[in-house]
Parts: C-alpha cells; sequence; structure tokens
C-alpha cells in the first residue's frame, strides 16, 4: 500500500474497491510496529480499530451513503484529550493508571463522523515543552533523523503523521505546539481561532492560550477535521457561538493578498540564517505571483515571551491544583496525613518542568507580586493584541517561521529552560491574541531536517487562510 | 528580583509541593533566570492600559439546566486511588486522640 496523504485519495481508494478500510488499518498498524523506536505511541487500540474498521467496510458496502464525513480517516489523539474508557495521563505519573469516563467534545464529533481512533501519541507532560523530552513515557523521536526532537509539545502527534501511522492526529496548541512540531517534523499543523473548537475534554494547561489543532499531510484534511470539531458547545462557555464557516470547500484564489512579516522577526538575533533565507526565498515568491508581501514594524516582538511565560503558568498554577491525590491519580503512600497527601502526591506525580512552572505561576500570583507580574503581562497582552489588530486592519494574513532555528539534539538543550523557551518566540504570538495560524512545510534545510513556514489570520478567519494555504502549498 | 530559600519555601508550600535540597537549588536557579527574563517587560509603558483579561469573545452563555452527562457514582469513583464505594477515603484530617494530648 501506498502513502496516503489526503482522505480524499483515501475515499477514491475505498470507493473504486482499491482498498478496505481493514486493509488500510492494518497498514497502519504495521507502520506503528516499524517505528516503535520513535516512541510515539503511549497507548495503540489495534483491536478496537480492527473492529470498527470491519464494521466500517459492512456499513460502506451495505450502503455507501450511509457513511460519515471521515469514513476513511485513521487519526491519533494526543495524550492530554480525553477518549472514553480509555487512559489519559498528560504524561505524567499523577495521572497513571487513570481511565477518563467521558469523551472530550472534539473526540465525540469526528467519531460521529467514522473516524477510527488508532491510539493516543506521546507528548511533553500537561503539553509544557518544545521538545517532547519532558514526558513520563521518555522521548519522541523525530522520524527524519531519530537523534532530533520532534518539537513540542504535540512531539508524538506530528511523528505519527509524519511516520504514516496515521493520516492526521489530534493535539493541542497554548504556545506553539501543534506549529513547531508541524515545521520540524515536515507536516501541516494548524491552530484554529480561540474558542472555534470546545476545549471540554481537553486537560486544561492554560485556559484563555489552549486550543485544540490538527496535524496533517494536506490542507483539506485540517480544514474538513476542523469544520467537524468547530462550533458551540454545552460544555465550554468559552467557545465561540459564531457559525462556523464552511471549511472544507476553498474559496478561489483570484485576488492579491496583501502579506506584512516583521522586519524585527527576520532580523532577530536568535534567527538561524538559513531560516532567514528559506523565508526570503518564499516572500520573494510570493511577490514574483502577484501578493504584495512588506515588512511592517512590531515592537513588541520580545515582550511575547515573558508576557507569555507569567500568564500561562499563573493559569497552570491554578489548573493544576486538582491534581491533589484525592479524587483521582496518583496519592503517595508516603503521606502520614492529609496535608502531605497532598503535597507528596503533586511532588512525586509532576515532572520538574511541570513542577518549575507551577512554581513561578504561583509566584506571579501571590499577594504583593500580582501587579508587578500578572497584572503588567495582561496589559502588555492587551497592547499585542492592538498592535496585531491594526496590522491586520491593513493585511490579509501576516508570515513568519514557525521557529528560528531548526530541530535540535535530543538532550542538547535540556539544561537551560529559558534558552528553549525564547525559540517560542515566533507561534506564542498567535495565542497571545486568539487567532489562527497554520505551519506549512516549505523546502527542507540542507541537512534534510523539515521547514514550516507560518500564516497568521485575524479572528475566525480560518476560510480565508486555508484557503490562501491550499493555493500557496499547492503552487508556489 | 531576588529569589532566595524562603521564598521557594513560601512557594513550595501554597502550591503544595515539597521539593528535595537539590531541587530546591536548581529551581531557585531557574526561577532567577525566568524572572529576569520576565522583568524585561517593565522596559513596556503600560501607563493606563486596561489589563486583557478575557480572550473570549462570549458573553454570559447560557444552556437549558438539564440535566446532561452526568456521571454514576460508581463512575465517578472508579478513578479514586481509596475509596469505600460511597465516599473518597482520605487520611485522617482531624486526629480526636491527638488534640486531647
Amino acid at each position: 500500500m501506498a502513502r496516503y496523504n489526503s482522505l480524499v485519495d483515501v475515499r477514491a481508494d475505498l470507493q473504486s474497491g482499491a482498498i478496505s478500510m481493514t486493509e488500510l488499518v492494518e497498514y497502519y498498524l504495521k507502520n506503528i510496529e516499524a517505528s516503535e523506536a520513535l516512541n510515539i505511541y503511549v497507548e495503540v487500540y489495534a483491536e478496537e480499530a480492527r473492529e470498527k474498521a470491519a464494521q466500517l467496510d459492512a456499513k460502506f458496502k451495505s450502503n455507501p451513503e450511509s457513511v460519515g464525513r471521515l469514513f476513511g480517516m485513521v487519526i491519533s489523539h494526543k495524550d492530554v484529550i480525553c477518549y472514553e474508557g480509555h487512559g489519559i495521563t498528560a504524561a505524567s505519573k499523577i495521572l497513571e493508571g487513570y481511565t477518563t469516563p467521558f469523551s472530550a467534545t472534539a473526540i465525540e464529533r469526528v467519531l460521529a463522523e467514522d473516524a477510527i481512533i488508532i491510539g493516543r501519541v506521546n507528548c511533553d507532560q500537561f503539553a509544557m515543552g518544545s521538545t517532547n523530552e519532558n514526558s513520563v513515557f521518555g522521548p519522541v523521536r523525530n522520524f527524519a533523523d531519530p537523534d532530533k526532537v520532534p518539537g513540542g509539545s504535540s512531539g508524538g502527534s506530528a511523528v505519527s503523521v509524519q511516520a504514516d501511522t496515521c493520516l492526521a492526529s489530534l493535539g493541542t496548541d497554548t504556545g506553539g505546539s501543534v506549529r513547531q512540531p508541524a515545521s520540524f517534523c515536515g507536516v501541516l499543523g494548524f491552530k484554529p481561532t480561540y474558542g472555534r473548537i470546545s476545549r471540554y475534554g481537553l486537560l486544561a494547561y492554560a485556559s484563555s492560550f489552549d486550543q485544540i489543532g490538527t496535524l496533517t499531510n494536506s490542507v483539506s484534511d485540517a480544514a474538513l477535521l476542523t469544520e467537524i470539531m468547530a462550533g458551540p458547545d454545552d460544555f465550554d462557555s468559552t467557545v465561540s457561538t459564531k457559525a462556523v464557516d464552511v471549511l472544507s470547500d476553498f474559496e478561489a484564489q483570484d485576488k492579491p493578498l496583501k502579506i506584512a512579516y516583521f522586519k524585527s522577526a527576520l532580523e532577530h538575533d536568535s534567527l538561524d540564517p538559513e531560516v532567514k533565507q528559506l523565508t526570503q526565498n518564499k516572500i520573494n515568491a510570493l511577490k514574483a505571483v502577484g501578493h504584495t508581501v512588506e515588512p511592517v514594524d512590531f515592537d513588541l516582538l520580545d515582550y511575547i515571551i515573558p508576557a507569555y511565560y507569567v500568564l500561562t503558568t499563573a493559569e497552570a498554577s491554578s489548573n493544576l491544583s486538582r491534581f491533589d491525590g484525592i479524587r483521582y491519580g496518583h496519592r503517595s503512600e508516603e503521606a502520614a496525613n492529609l496535608l502531605e497527601t497532598y503535597q507528596k502526591s503533586r511532588t512525586e506525580g509532576f515532572s520538574a518542568e511541570v513542577k518549575r512552572r507551577i512554581m513561578l505561576g504561583t509566584f506571579v500570583l501571590s499577594a504583593g507580586y500580582y501587579d508587578a507580574y500578572y497584572g503588567k503581562a495582561q496589559q502588555v497582552r492587551r497592547l499585542i493584541q492592538e498592535r496585531t489588530n491594526e496590522i491586520f486592519a491593513e493585511y490579509d494574513f501576516i508570515m513568519m517561521p514557525a521557529s528560528p532555528v531548526p530541530a535540535w539534539n535530543i538532550g542538547e538543550k535540556i539544561d537551560d529552560p529559558v534558552a528553549t523557551y525564547l525559540l517560542d518566540i515566533f507561534t506564542v504570538q498567535a495565542n497571545m491574541v486568539g487567532v489562527p495560524a497554520i505551519c506549512v512545510p516549505v523546502e527542507p534545510f540542507q541537512n534534510g531536517m523539515p521547514f514550516g513556514l507560518q500564516f497568521i489570520a485575524n479572528r475566525f478567519e480560518e476560510r480565508k487562510l486555508l484557503s490562501f494555504v491550499a493555493h500557496f502549498f499547492n503552487n508556489i | 528580583m531576588k529569589v532566595d530559600k524562603a521564598l521557594i519555601s513560601k512557594l513550595e508550600k501554597l502550591s503544595r509541593l515539597k521539593l528535595a535540597p537539590e531541587e530546591q537549588e536548581s529551581i531557585q536557579k531557574d526561577l532567577t533566570n525566568i524572572l529576569g527574563m520576565v522583568e524585561k517587560l517593565n522596559e513596556v509603558d503600560t501607563e493606563g492600559v486596561e489589563p486583557l483579561i478575557h480572550i473570549s469573545e462570549e458573553i454570559n452563555v447560557l444552556r437549558e439546566d438539564e440535566v446532561k452527562h452526568q456521571l454514576s457514582r460508581e463512575d465517578a469513583l472508579s478513578n479514586a486511588p481509596q475509596t469505600d464505594g460511597t465516599y473518597f477515603l482520605v487520611p485522617k484530617v482531624i486526629d480526636l486522640k491527638k488534640n486531647k494530648e
């Protein structure tokens, strides 16, 4: 069986009878086995996937019209998105052995359209990290070079698609966790507008930033999955009640667009020369086909990461207070009383990185420091939003690399959290202001590692963004 | 901002963590570095800027007050580290014997 890069192609072969779902699932299970050394999967739902495939084959055979819109799509889900009756650990010890009694709304919606979920994939613990090394299951390895990190936190999701173990993966993006691994692994990573997809059933990291996103090989799969998962939900009051655009049918690209890029980004100290060159090449290519691509000033670039770490750790310290060893999850056996039960269960159950962020978040929210740190960061967030709005008043999109550097070696940056945090510089803006952004693979680095370019659009402009990217991906 | 041992132990207490001495040391170093990075925010003039608190545009999203997605007691207790089938069990909170002493 040859690799499929979109559901459209899978469907064509199911339609013609060239393949069956049973064969497709066996193909992916074989690839999962072959890629075991990459440490992608936390759990493979092999038997369930086989049963579901057989059922769907029968359903399709009896009436080809009766199958759902995601019939043919085999997906993986990040270990922070709940699927009823299955484990969910956020790659932590504190949720070891936990079986979730409910499904995320996003999971329910894709299952209702006949997608098959083949397994749960590794990630950084509680989605905190940019390398997928912060996992109780050990690091995920990049399929393009197993010595390199796949990015994070949705590293397992990105590699599951990259290594052809499924057609698409559901990840989450709080500060670039879908887009940066997409860039490192050469797949498409799409984060919709904040509130476009319900966060119900997603283990919370930073609630005003978190968003479910997709990792796929094609723009059409990202569009279809998003269209199906998006929309109002009784169980998330922050989800948008705005009608969901038809995303799976792209707009015609018949007029030139105005695209901005930040001079401060392209001239940034942290920028790898090859990243600069590859980005410049695409700027030239877009100009050559008639689009306007212009540098704009964005003086706030270097304040994005500091503000992000104040705000997200504050939210995390609050969100992760629910893990107390009482109602579910790991309970320390060393504790003699209630207070020690909390302290020891949490201390044993969280990784060093998670503890670091909880402590920082606790600090910025504590009496005497709240205004100077948390309040200040919220004000800076407002300024970033206002400036971003000004840019979108004039331009259709903002373009930037997803990461200032190519994928680095596993273990290379593990001892310097601040240096790693600063590398999120180009992805965090979209989460700070809640706008949609997509990372698209373009030509790779000279060492063969993938490289992805990011396009950011204004709030709820998913259709415009995906339509453009579909065109860009195929023609420029 | 100086991150000293007293601050680390205060944060441990507030966040219900109990770190080993070497962990305390490494977190002291990390927090010093991270707060050093964060202090860059002081360069930004935010005089009179309204803090951005909500990123969602939705206001008062309501739904019918119907019972939906309820967990049975059995399901709710199914992940408990310790339960008697009706309640979550925790270590004794008030020790009467100890109080008398």
